[in-house]
């Protein structure tokens, strides 16, 4: 083997530092707000009317986050798909964010829906001309996939070392035999579930773009066009990397190791391309539908759409097109924080800026309550993400030389 | 690469397109009830008749179980110096506009849902709670709905209402064409309680016949323009009016059916689950020209 191992490790910090206590603190505000919307109804937490049905947590944690976790398929793709294996050390890390970034858009639905209780209907209750019926059904399925994929890390952590207290002690051998069988079962079938995966992604990305397609008058022209399931995979595709980027490069500080620079430049080198296919579709979108007329008044909608096209990809873009940004770390740093940045407004614009309906006597902005469960649900994933690559191997650790067979290979195919 | 695993993975990647495919038929089929029965019934509402009693509001109330306190106390004007929407208290509302062409009395407005002939929400409910019947009511099965809101926003007259404030069991609330009494030939509650039939009750291509003859005969009363007959593919309940409807806050809709564009994406990507399946099939072709490349490659170094 010629190319760099990879040698994931549970990574030896402590959990707790002074800013792990804040984001406690941010992640226990918003569940107090949590109780009340339980307790209270939607009405009581959030600003929600008939006018304006959909807010924040529509728009942020559910639209948003399942953009954002899409570096979950995208360096699925290129890794195992397409076989890159340079870039298996950023898989697990980028797998873990999508695993618990799904999780969390499904708690960003169970809270936001009023009848969380029947949170399972789309299961048996099935509408096919919905676009939201699919993207909960591509969700749900799309999770479970993502579990199973992380399985194998589960079952490498624990294969003998499996070690129960006390009386339970009696089950290790049982257990550990379940994990090896588990490990060998997984590894045989691995890649239907990453190309299954792949497939599910390109989908409910897509639908999420579907969704606002019925509001049709009722959303701003500067976004409400056909095209957008097209607009929002293509987004999706190219906020992937930058997120992968963005997410180590915040790890490696926060947990004291050397950044794999090598890794993030070459995949910061493929980020240009992807943006401007997106670009190219969004202008010429505009262009088309000559909505760059609306970009001529002084409002809210021109002004939100100017800084997400502006900051969020044409910036970013000539940034990845230059050597120097690619190599050094806070530019590279910057300019995938400016894509995440313009993939999160551009879902915010779609489903909270862009909705204007006919009979609204002010404009919905969030409350307090629905920002700090927000803003509780995201510091409680980095907790979460914290807690696992701590305790699980999903960190590579770059130089060292102790090949572990990855555990994504196509081992159906192997000699 | 022995041929055998390379004929098991294959056999496996068409083991999995072969059952997806097989679930392609019952998704395509699984859309809630539709009917678009040529006998479909509809209100006609003329608002140059409505005096603004607002005593539909009440029958409405009384025959839904909501609060409706007495019907004289409906004879305050003052809910008439503000524009109101239906909601979860009240099914149907009336607004009141300034005096329309030819006349010196304001125009009053009853507004409920429009039980479109295409209708959004019937489209966008993610379980399917609502459907179009076949006397033209659309009404949802409120034992289905998750409470998502997905019809609120995708409903293009935005009529559909929440329970906010309930924290246990909020419901959906609209207009349901008083189904339960539509369905046994009687008369909808607000039509029946009109004192002066600003309301007609009727097969809805009767009541088309019954707006162009009444604008025919009073071209000075009308605006040449029967409200829900083209827009957004035409809708149960029609409007006449003495002045535009633009200024009696109709939103302006196009004849297109809302939910037109956004299922044909939906079909058009599920096309009997072609597209996805083959992307599966794809992918799975790059994965193995890809690992074989590999091999192959390594191989040589050998
Ligand atoms: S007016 Fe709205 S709620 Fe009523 S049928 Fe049409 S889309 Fe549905
Ligand atoms: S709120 Fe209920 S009725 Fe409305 S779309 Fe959602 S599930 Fe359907
Ligand atoms: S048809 Fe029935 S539900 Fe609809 S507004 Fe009239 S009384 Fe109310």
């Amino acid at each position: 083997m010629n190319h760099e191992s990879v040698n994931p490790v549970p990574i030896k910090h402590r959990f707790f530092t002074p800013g792990v206590i804040v984001l406690v603190i941010i992640a226990l505000n918003g569940l107090v707000f949590l109780m009340g919307r339980f307790f209270f109804g939607l009405g009581a937490v959030t600003n929600l009317n008939n006018q304006y049905p959909w807010g924040l947590w529509i728009g942020v944690d559910v639209a948003a986050g399942v953009a954002l976790a899409a570096g979950g398929f995208t360096t699925a793709a290129l890794g195992h798909v397409m076989h890159r294996e340079e870039y298996h050390a950023v898989i697990r890390p980028a797998l873990l964010t999508a695993m618990l970034g799904y999780t969390f858009v499904a708690f960003g639905v169970f809270v936001d829906i009023g009848r969380w209780y029947f949170i399972w209907h789309p299961l048996i209750m099935w509408n096919g001309n919905s676009a939201l019926f699919e993207v909960g059904i591509c969700v749900m399925i799309y999770m479970t996939v993502l579990y199973i994929e992380f399985l194998p890390i589960f079952t490498e952590r624990f294969i003998g070392k499996v070690n129960l207290p006390g009386l339970l002690s009696a089950l290790n051998k049982p257990a550990d035999k379940i994990l090896r069988f588990l490990d060998r079962g997984l590894s045989k079938t691995m890649f239907i579930f990453i190309i299954a995966g792949v497939v599910l992604s390109t989908l409910h990305q897509s639908s999420l773009g579907t969704l606002m397609v019925i509001a049709g008058p009722k959303m701003h022209p500067l976004w409400q066009t056909p095209v957008l399931p097209l607009l929002f995979l293509l987004s999706a595709v190219s906020v992937g990397f930058p997120m992968v980027i963005f997410e180590s490069l915040i790890a490696s500080r926060s947990l004291k190791l050397r950044p794999e620079m090598h890794v993030l430049s070459r995949l910061g080198s493929m980020i240009a391309p992807l943006l401007g296919i997106y670009l190219a579709f969004k202008i010429g979108d505009m262009v088309i539908r000559e909505t760059f007329v609306y970009l001529g008044e002084l409002n809210t909608a021109s002004v939100m759409f100017t800084i997400e096209i502006l900051f969020g990809v044409i910036i970013p873009l000539r940034m990845f097109l230059s050597p120097k940004v690619l190599k050094s770390p806070p530019l590279l740093f910057t300019a995938s924080a400016l894509v995440v940045f313009g993939v999160l407004l551009n879902r915010i614009n779609n489903f909270v800026v862009a909705y204007t309906p006919p009979y609204s006597a002010e404009s919905y902005f969030p409350s307090f309550g629905e920002i700090s469960v927000t803003v509780g649900f995201v510091a409680m994933l980095v907790l979460a993400y914290r807690f696992v690559v701590l305790n699980f191997p999903v960190i590579s650790l770059p130089g060292k030389q102790t090949a572990q067979p990855t555990k994504y290979s196509i081992r159906g195919v192997e000699k | 690469m022995s041929g055998k695993s390379r004929r098991d993975f294959l056999k496996k990647t068409a083991i999995i397109g072969a059952g997806v495919t097989g679930l392609s038929a019952s998704p395509a089929k699984a859309a809630p009830k539709n009917i678009l029965s040529a006998d479909r019934m509809g209100v006609l509402v003329d608002t140059t008749v409505c005096v603004g009693c607002r005593n539909c509001e009440w029958a409405c109330k009384d025959a839904h179980d909501l609060p409706a306190g007495e019907l004289f106390s409906y004879e305050d004007r003052k809910p008439m110096e503000f524009r109101r929407r239906p909601d979860h208290t009240a099914l149907t509302v009336v607004n009141e506009y300034s005096r329309g062409k030819n006349s010196n009395l304001p125009v009053d407005v009853k507004v409920q849902c429009m039980h479109c002939d295409q209708p959004a929400c019937v489209s966008a409910c993610i379980v399917g709670a609502f459907s179009k019947q076949e006397n033209g009511a659309v009404i949802w099965d409120t034992d289905m709905c998750i409470g998502c809101r997905y019809c609120l926003a995708a409903c293009p007259f935005q009529i559909p209402a929440f329970e906010y404030d309930k924290a246990l069991d909020p419901l959906i609330m609209k207009c349901d064409f008083c189904f339960d009494r539509t369905k046994n030939g009687k008369l909808p509650a607000c039509v029946a309680i009109c004192p002066v039939e600003a309301l007609t009750y009727g097969p809805r291509s009767e009541l088309i016949k019954v707006a162009r003859n009444r604008i025919k005969r009073n071209p000075d009363r009308y605006v040449d323009h029967i409200l829900g007959e083209h827009e957004v593919g035409g809708t149960s309940w029609l409007y006449l009016s003495s002045k535009e409807f633009k200024e009696l806050e109709f939103p302006d809709l196009g004849n297109n059916p809302a939910p037109g564009v956004s299922e044909s994406i939906q079909h058009g990507i599920f096309a009997y689950f072609v597209p996805p399946v083959s992307l599966y099939a794809l992918l799975g072709g790059i994965m193995w020209i890809a690992k074989r490349r590999k091999e192959l490659k390594e191989e040589e170094h050998v």
